[in-house]
């Protein structure tokens, strides 16, 4: 196996091990043909626990960090109403990392190197998070497209041969439809607003659009992990597939909006009946990728700021949690 | 466009890339170690000292007259919290009216490796079903 750095595996193992991993390894094969779903306590390649953990806890971390493009709104809000949605919005993306967090660690990761990992900087979270929000109009367009994005990729994870996280990820779709739809309904009432306001979503979509494409990560070709994935019944379908499909859903949507698409090479193509778009800057997502974004440091910063300062209340609430226990034990 | 006090207003256009390596592995801890000692603020140890929250299991009664379905899982340091966070994490949109949570290590479950043969006994005995009775189909109300 390529990989065994998740597992305590001795190189060299015993006609009986060997004979365990042999009866394991044909367990999980069956499951997988059978499109069954493999739980916690299986048997399971090495490959794939730290496939399934660099995906759930990449994908736990891009929940966390993308709270901060949003929660950079709520003092500003435009009204109470929007405030609260805001506000709902940010909470369910904590909620989403929870939930994601949970089912890494039935993988065998602990929550706390995986906080660790994070706040050191070492561990990746989706690109789109170090954009930065400038304005209103961006709460829209995030809902509608870096959201839509996001549910295009989420609900063939849904059955993602893995249970805990297929499980986590039934529960963050349902979630998220709330959140496409306040942020497409902020755009178009900023579209039916002044000219300004018109202007202030075009332009917030023309910022938003080709990092939402690329969200979907690189091309087939050029996507190194994908196939095995797929064999794996982790992924469903291929990159550029669900960015396709993505493209033909925002081509309706956006004339709802009153609004338009940077994108002047966007066409159906009869042949192949898929949705097809212009060249992405692929040297962006990389860079981005490799924290050379607009705001990779500040994240990472903030997040660690809220993580060390606070610090003493959760020491606090085990120092409570244990005073009390000792009082029952007293009495 | 520059909204009253928004961190995030661009210095530079907003699609430029910054160029610059990240700060973010340099400043390690240092912060942590700087504050001034107000109140039980943070100590000098790091985060991976902290004593750990237990793992819990979440247990949700959707509505009354259906059983608890297990939600999910969560950390917290004592029973009480575990309540409160289930409460928040997992019934913000009226999904409960009741929660249990147990601690993880309480629950003890069936070895996954012999699931052939724990579960063994009721194969072959189709007899325990009521489609296995067919001389009767036709019959009405039965």
């Amino acid at each position: 196996m390529a990989s065994q750095n998740l597992q305590s595996v001795p190189a060299e193992l015993s006609p009986e091990e060997q004979e365990r991993e042999a009866a394991g390894q044909a367990y999980f094969d069956r499951i997988i043909s059978e499109d069954s779903r493999i739980e916690p306590r299986d048997w399971m390649p090495a490959a794939y626990r730290k496939t399934l953990l660099r995906q759930i806890s990449q994908h736990a971390h891009s929940e966390i960090i993308g709270m901060q493009p949003e929660a950079n709104w709520i003092t500003r809000a435009p009204s109470l109403k929007r405030k609260s949605i805001l506000m709902a919005k940010v909470q369910d993306e904590a909620g989403h990392g929870l939930y994601l967090y949970s089912a890494a660690e039935t993988l065998g990761q602990s929550r706390d190197q995986m906080m660790e990992d994070l706040i050191a900087g070492k561990a990746r979270y989706s690109s789109i998070f170090n954009y930065p929000t400038i304005s209103w109009a961006d709460m829209g367009a995030i809902g509608w497209l870096v959201d839509g994005a996001a549910i295009c990729n989420q609900v063939p994870l849904c059955r993602a041969s893995y249970g805990p996280y297929g499980r986590a990820m039934v529960r963050i779709c349902k979630e998220e439809s709330f959140h496409q739809r306040q942020g497409f309904e902020i755009l178009l009432e900023l579209s039916n607003g002044t000219p300004a306001q018109k202007q202030m979503a075009q332009d917030a979509v023309n910022r938003w659009y080709a990092p939402s494409l690329m969200m979907f990560g690189p091309p087939d070709d050029d996507s190194p992990n994908s196939k095995q994935s797929m064999a794996w019944n982790i992924k469903r379908f291929s990159n550029d597939e669900l960015r396709s499909r993505f493209v033909g859903m925002m081509v309706e949507q956006v004339r709802v909006l009153g609004l338009t698409l940077p994108d002047k090479d966007i066409r159906f193509n009869e042949e192949t009946k898929k949705w097809e778009h212009g060249p992405l800057d692929w040297n962006e997502f990389k860079e981005v990728l490799a924290g050379r974004g607009p705001c990779n440091s500040q994240r990472v910063e903030r997040r660690r700021e809220a993580h060390e300062s606070g610090a003493w209340v959760r020491e606090a609430a085990v120092a409570y949690a244990r005073k009390q226990a000792q009082k029952e034990n007293a009495a | 466009m520059a909204p009253h006090g928004n961190p995030e207003a661009p210095a530079s256009a907003a699609s430029e890339i910054n160029r610059e390596a990240p700060k973010v592995a340099a400043t390690t801890n240092e912060s942590t170690t700087t504050k001034p000692a107000s109140g039980p603020a943070v100590t000098s140890h790091g985060a991976t000292e902290e004593t750990p929250w237990s793992l819990w299991e979440v247990f949700v009664r959707s509505s009354r007259g259906l059983s608890h379905v297990h939600a999910g899982s969560l950390h917290a340091p004592d029973a009480a919290m575990a309540l409160r966070n289930a409460r928040d994490l997992y019934t913000r949109r009226n999904e409960g009216v009741s929660i249990w949570v147990v601690p993880a290590e309480a629950i003890s479950s069936s070895d996954p490796d012999s699931k052939g043969s724990f579960f063994e006994s009721p194969q072959g005995k189709d007899y325990r079903h009521a489609t296995y009775y067919t001389k009767s189909e036709g019959v009405k109300h039965l």
